[in-house]
């Protein structure tokens, strides 16, 4: 049968074009793979082939046309035996021009996306433990408590391994994974070169190998090498699997400032993270969401990016002693009671909240303090409820401020209960510049607790 | 039996090592043909505006993927960059799923949300189609990273182009699969062109295999227009991979026929020296000349796998212009798992 030729599509966004030159005319066999005719786009010109053998029975618009549609038959294709008089007739093609028929083709597209799926609304969270009344407690440092995740997790499930730099032989850089090596040897804890792209990538590939890599990077900082690989690798390939291919693996290490280490080592990447559609992020405050939530994101078909801070590693806080402990992703926990003003905040930031919270009290303010915990998913319906009782908001950060994770908490707060505010939002972060060296200057670039007691008075209006 | 032994033999005149049978040549014939139809398929109705976006094909490097995975087994793990239809058809994937894929519909392998450079099927250990150039090494490598923790004998085929040879993490990929002796085959397609960089211009040795002796590995390259000799170092790369001796590097040099994508004026090379490959260095002619000349195959037979190849490709390509879109409520799914 005879089939036409049309006007190719050759851009992703071509409309139209110009057939400068036919490069056959009417009687030629042309075989695949033949240059037909120059098409100029509006990028270049381009050469156009023949996908099929047959002859040139009829050439329907002439070289030198402009603006011709892409998908309007340009010619006409005869198989072996057949002559012209086959070919349906210029005038009918150009009366049906199949630019339309591709298009009618096509199912038509959805004029508007659909709303998001409302999930089932989070509870607001209560202001009590994670831990039923009576548990005992056990005083641990979050090294302790990241270090005891790790371990349950690796008893109980053969199939998770840590690996990055220096975890095994020299027992982590920050002493995390101390011990780990003697106890489940060189196979599950793997120490790496430094090659953060390339780790982080065959983390991945792991994953979908059936494993649950724990990938530690010495700090976050590291991670900017390897970060296309947590984005474009593990966060987007469910989707674009179509579901077909979950990534549970773990990105954690020191996150944000430590001391004295200057602007390439003193940066938090929670709103970097968080920004990401298909990853979790977690930023734990306390040893107990460390250990709970470090279960519980190892245990997670999902990547998680887990960001731990350094000055933390050190500090003691009570961890229930119980067997299997685990932390849920997506719910705030409320540290303080209080009235007046919602200070909500996460990581580190947690240390300069709650000793505002403690000057503020002495002012006479109360505030009520949230720890977010996870940044994504973030439980803004814990915000907001408190929010709903103080009508005042502030959030403290260490990161930079432009398009920080508080600045996202204040759109989401503004749009959910704007007529409970009864003062505009303060979002505190780290100061715009990147982070000095000088101890003084360091100081002052990151978020501070005067600041937080100064925003709380400001907009308590005492 | 007795055609085994005949066909084993001219097997032989052609490249003196590969052992194989009448039906091998046949099968790969079939293969072959299959990926170079339906990438004039694609290819036609990405002109029809089918088909969006990037669309890179694979005409002219059919011999590579065939031969390559005519060494792998059941278990073993696939995964390529955005020149990927190829690859998938040989792993066994269905042509509708693919093209509807293409077309961006609700049948394709990823419901119509990855579209040509993002398909993968967990069935046919199939893991992508990537669009980052080069990302696939590391993934590669850790695919066999889980297979050598689970202590299985599974190999998996990391291929990539001369382009992504010279990005960076193909060498950390190196340096930690040899030091822990993944059993990965990573398999360097060298088309001689990164979209319009020739490798001339790219790189200044200009044996990208050779590059695997900096980290100790084994390696070697390979006429990719020559499905028997792929075949062969295949079967050499994966056995040492199997036996706990990888990895193995094998370059292929081979050839696109067409543009780096659909969009691609191709000024950077000459009409002539495509048409030399074409006319003096293709794959499929090769076969077919050699299941001919050894009447292995008639031209009838061989009309005949013509015309089941083309009944395949025009189902596929019915199926992706039928199928309907994605639901619009699949926006919001397959975020989390």
């Amino acid at each position: 049968m005879a089939t036409e030729i049309l006007m190719p599509a050759l851009s992703p966004t071509m409309e139209e074009g110009t057939l400068a030159k036919w490069l056959v005319k009417e009687g030629d066999t042309v075989a695949a793979g033949d240059i037909l005719a120059e098409i100029e786009t509006d990028k270049a010109t381009m050469e156009f082939e023949a996908v099929e053998e047959g002859t040139i029975g009829k050439i329907l618009v002439d070289e030198g046309s402009e603006g011709v549609k892409v998908n309007t038959p340009i010619a006409v294709l005869l198989e072996e035996g057949e002559t012209a008089a086959d070919a349906p007739s210029a005038g009918a093609a150009t009366e049906a021009p199949r630019a339309d028929a591709g298009n009618e083709e096509a199912p038509k597209r959805a004029a508007e996306a659909p709303a998001p799926p409302t999930p089932a609304q989070p509870a607001a969270a209560k202001p009590e433990p994670d831990w039923p009344e009576g548990t005992p407690l056990k005083s641990m440092t979050v090294r302790e408590a990241l270090r005891e995740a790790m371990a349950e997790e690796m008893r109980r499930d053969d199939t998770v391994f840590l690996m990055g730099e220096e975890v095994g032989e020299y027992q982590g850089a920050y002493k995390i994974s101390q011990g780990l090596l003697d106890e489940f040897g060189a196979r599950r804890v793997v120490d790496t070169p430094i090659s953060e792209i390339g780790f982080t990538g065959l983390g991945v590939g792991a994953a979908w190998g059936g494993l649950r890599p724990i990938v530690e990077f010495m700090t976050f900082n590291f991670s900017m090498q390897g970060i296309d690989h947590i984005i474009n690798s593990a966060a987007k390939t469910l989707y674009m699997s179509g579901g077909q291919l979950p990534c549970p693996i773990v990105f954690r290490g020191a996150n944000g400032a430590a001391a004295r280490v200057a602007a390439q080592h003193s940066q938090c990447f929670a709103a970097w993270y968080s920004h990401i559609p298909g990853l979790k992020v977690a930023m734990p405050y306390s040893a107990s969401d460390a250990k709970g939530l470090l279960k519980s994101a190892i245990r997670d078909n999902n990547p998680v990016v887990f960001l731990e801070n350094e000055i933390l590693y050190g500090r003691s806080f009570d961890v229930p002693d119980i067997d299997d402990f685990t932390v849920p992703f997506g719910k705030a926990r409320i540290w303080r009671e209080g009235s007046d003003v919602t200070i909500v905040s996460f990581g580190i930031g947690m240390t300069y909240a709650l000793e505002a919270a403690e000057k503020l009290a002495e002012m006479g303010i109360e505030a009520e303090v949230i720890d977010l915990r996870t940044i994504r998913p973030m439980d803004t319906a814990t915000v907001i409820a408190s929010v709903q009782k103080t009508n005042r908001l502030v959030t403290v950060e260490e990161g930079f401020p432009q398009n920080s994770v508080g600045s996202h908490l204040a759109s989401v707060v503004m749009r959910e209960a704007f007529d409970w505010l009864d003062a505009p939002i303060i979002t505190l972060a780290g100061k715009d510049v990147p982070m000095p060296y000088a101890a003084n200057l360091e100081k002052l670039a990151l978020v501070t607790t005067d600041e937080v007691v100064a925003a709380a008075r400001q907009i308590t209006y005492r | 039996m007795a055609t085994r032994k005949t066909s084993a033999k001219a097997a032989d005149s052609s490249t003196g090592k590969a052992n194989v049978s009448a039906e091998d040549m046949k099968t790969w014939y079939r293969q072959m043909l299959l990926i170079r139809r339906f990438e004039e398929k694609a290819g036609q109705l990405y002109g029809m505006g089918l088909i969006g976006g990037f669309c890179h094909l694979y005409i002219g490097q059919e011999a590579v993927v065939v031969g390559m995975e005519a060494a792998a087994k059941e278990g073993d793990k696939h995964i390529t960059s955005y020149r990927d239809h190829g690859h998938m058809l040989v792993a066994g994937m269905d042509p509708k799923g693919v093209m509807a894929e293409l077309t961006g519909r609700e049948g394709g392998y990823s419901k119509g949300k990855g579209g040509s450079m993002h398909m993968f099927s967990r069935e046919k250990h199939f893991y992508g189609g990537h669009g980052i150039v080069g990302a696939q090494v590391p993934l590669g490598a850790g695919l066999a990273f889980a297979d050598r923790y689970k202590g299985n004998d599974n190999v998996t085929f990391t291929y990539f182009g001369d382009g992504a040879a010279n990005q960076g993490q193909v060498y950390e990929a190196y340096n930690m699969a040899n030091l822990w002796n993944l059993p990965v085959v990573f398999v360097i397609e060298n088309n001689q062109y990164a979209m319009g960089t020739s490798t001339k211009r790219s790189s200044k040795s200009p044996n990208l295999w050779e590059r695997g002796a900096a980290y100790g590995i084994k390696g070697e390259m390979v006429d990719g227009m020559d499905v028997l000799a792929v075949k062969a170092a295949a079967e050499k790369a994966v056995a040492a991979c199997r036996a706990g001796d990888g990895p193995y590097i094998l370059e292929a040099m081979t050839y696109r026929y067409r543009g780096h994508s659909m969009s691609d004026p191709a000024k950077y090379r000459t009409r002539e020296e495509v048409q030399k490959m074409r006319e003096e260095r293709d794959a499929i002619e090769r076969v077919r000349e050699l299941l001919l000349t050894g009447k292995h195959a008639s031209e009838d037979d061989l009309k005949a796998i013509d015309k089941d190849i083309k009944a395949v490709v025009n189902e596929a390509a019915d199926f992706a212009r039928e199928s309907p879109e994605p639901d619009v409520a699949e926006l919001w799914t397959d975020v989390y798992a």
